[in-house]
């Protein structure tokens, strides 16, 4: 059996496999069968299930009626919803502007084959072992304005009342969330700038090019597909940085800092509407996957499974 | 020397004068060694980093009357291990069990699973394969946190609320998607004579599989496992809704309640800050590099 299998492939080409090859392939199928399950049960069925909810009212508790459109003509009619999503796109914004630089400049960096860079960079990375709840938690203490940072430093602007002010509550929202996250988007571009040939800086320094124009020359279009994924995972990620400000802020002070995720989880699970909380839940989806898709078009179709990554 | 250089260099580059293009590169490697705003930059960021977690700890190791006597930047005068008492009293041996229960029971079966289906979908061939890689590759784009709402439904449904299993599932089906996405690109790695001669050998495909696609394909297993398992420990949604019970509570929760409870104890608070994040600090000192790697799994291709 074996001798007939083993001869046809090798004389043959590569496409063309003998009818017993091609069973045995198609048997395979059943290795898939748990992960499909899995999937299936807990993937599949619960995003179906968020559409179906959205039509529904529920308390969570008691039994689940029909609603029609009344959940979306309510939450579509409520300020609110504008003012969940216009925070979750300003902090997405922000968040993008304020970590791509820094975290594009410390992978560069700490790409650099100076020893204390290697030395700097086992230190970059600690936030990343840190839950979002720990962080948050940490930042919580570090500002109280007697015993935390501004009386350690002796920096009085820094006495804020961080969490009672809208627009402060804001900006340290957006501030932790960089403190949480630079350090993973830095290992991203590390990885990148890393595999840059070194022949092109060679090439650039006989040229006579210096650090600033090698780094616009050479670095940045180089990363072109790097800043590409490092983006979408940013700003796709921001759709769920739940933990972190619902630890922090609690979505306050008054809606300050609520952001879609938060709103769909205080709705849903505080105020016990299920059905307003699951429209949330649908346009959650929704944003997310036209971010994916542009964030996408934008990078070409080859590297497509390197953007859809972490989604 | 220098001529001999400068010389090929002209020949190979057209139109760079050979003398300045050698005078400008002592320039800019000079400049490369004491790249000053740079290194200035690389500090500044160390302190945004360090000063806080330098805080965190020494203000755990601080009694309460240091706390708010000393300067909150000082080493702590008399430093004290009770704050990590106070916690571990405080059930955090049951939070950590719990949270290792997790994250095990949620990593080793995603992986598992992956695994065989990666291997089925590179090594298989059929309509059925395509559509299920397909499910798998549209999953990548589904957002956890969006479907809470009915897996919160199901898991009541399944009486399965306030377990360590509710948390276990759903962390399984969400690890799916980029464990299958990774581990199948490293098997197709996997040159294919290597699966012939075991072909030839006789062996069945599930032979293969966990004879050959297995160990070849381990580093990338760690990997994934390390990805996941992070995912896993600091996860603070799915318990935050599926479970209930003090006993149950993992980590992220059990740090949050604690300073719900302590907030008046900020050593403490703190101290159980520190606590949470041992394990994984360990993790770091011992293995670095795959730590990273975990990390960003794949992302820095």
């Amino acid at each position: 059996m074996s001798n007939a299998v083993s001869t046809a492939p090798t004389t043959a080409a590569a496409r063309t496999e003998s009818e017993q090859t091609g069973k045995r392939r198609a048997a395979l199928a059943w290795l898939t069968l748990p992960a499909l399950f899995f999937f299936l049960v807990f993937a599949v069925v619960p995003l179906a299930g968020v559409f179906i909810l959205s039509f529904t009212s529920w308390d969570g508790i008691g039994a689940i009626g029909a609603a029609g459109l009344g959940n979306w003509f309510s939450v579509l009619a409520d300020p609110g919803l504008y003012n969940a999503l216009g925070l979750t796109f300003l902090i997405m914004a922000a968040s993008w502007l304020v970590q791509t630089p820094i975290s594009l400049l410390l992978g560069v960096f700490t790409a650099g084959s100076q020893r204390y860079r290697a030395a700097l960079a086992v230190l970059y990375f600690l936030p990343l072992l840190l839950s979002s709840a720990a962080v948050a938690i940490a930042f919580k203490a570090l500002l109280d304005p007697n015993f935390g940072l501004a009386t350690g430093l002796g920096l009085p602007f820094l006495a804020q009342d961080w969490l009672g002010v809208p627009h402060l509550a804001l900006g340290l929202a957006i501030f932790v969330i960089a403190w949480q996250f630079v350090p993973f988007h830095t290992l991203i571009y590390q990885g990148g700038v890393r595999q840059i040939p070194k022949s092109l800086y060679e090439a650039a320094e006989i040229d006579g090019a210096g650090t600033i124009k090698q780094f616009f020359h050479i670095t940045l279009p180089q990363l072109k597909y790097t800043i590409i994924t490092s983006s979408t995972l940013m700003v796709v990620g921001s759709l769920t940085y739940f933990d972190l400000i619902f630890v922090l802020t609690g979505g306050g002070p008054g809606n300050s800092t609520r952001i879609l995720a938060l709103d769909m989880y205080l709705r849903g699970f505080r105020a016990n509407l299920m059905g307003p909380a699951s429209v949330i839940a649908v346009i959650l989806v929704l944003i997310g996957l036209a971010l994916a898709l542009f964030l996408q078009r934008l990078g070409g179709k080859d590297k497509q499974g390197s953007q859809l990554e972490g989604l | 020397m220098s001529t001999v250089l400068s010389n090929s260099t002209e020949e190979a580059r057209v139109g760079s004068p050979a003398n300045i293009a050698a005078a400008k590169r002592g320039v800019g490697s000079r400049l490369r060694q004491f790249n000053v705003p740079a290194g200035l930059g690389g500090w500044i960021w160390l302190a945004i980093i360090i000063i806080p977690v330098y805080y965190v700890v020494i203000t755990s190791l601080k009694t309460q009357e240091g706390y708010f006597g000393q300067n909150p930047l000082a080493l702590p005068t008399s430093p004290t291990l009770e704050n990590y008492q106070l916690v571990l009293e405080a059930d955090f041996a049951t939070y950590f069990m719990n949270s290792s229960i997790v994250t095990i029971g949620s990593v080793v079966p995603a992986v598992l699973v992956s695994f065989m289906a990666s291997f089925a979908i590179v090594r298989g061939s059929g309509r059925f394969l395509k559509l299920v890689n397909g499910l798998f590759l549209m999953g990548l784009a589904i957002p956890l946190q969006a479907t809470i709402i009915p897996i919160y439904l199901m898991i009541i449904r399944l009486n399965l609320y306030d377990s360590l299993l509710a948390l276990m599932l759903p962390s399984v089906a969400f690890a799916i998607p980029l464990t299958v996405l990774i581990l199948s690109n490293f098997i197709r790695d996997v040159p294919n004579e290597l699966f012939e001669s075991m072909r030839l050998d006789g062996c069945s495909e599930w032979q293969i599989m966990w004879r050959l696609a297995l160990p070849l394909t381990r580093p990338a297993i760690v990997t994934v496992a390390i990805y996941n398992g992070l995912h896993v420990w600091n996860g603070f949604l799915l318990p935050l809704v599926l479970t209930q019970s003090p006993v149950l509570r993992v980590l992220p929760l059990g740090l949050w309640t604690f300073q719900g409870e302590y907030s008046v104890n900020i050593p403490a608070v703190l101290a159980s800050v520190v606590l949470s994040t041992l394990p994984i600090l360990v993790l770091y000192v011992v293995g670095r590099r795959q730590l990273l790697s975990g990390l960003t799994a794949g992302f820095s291709k």
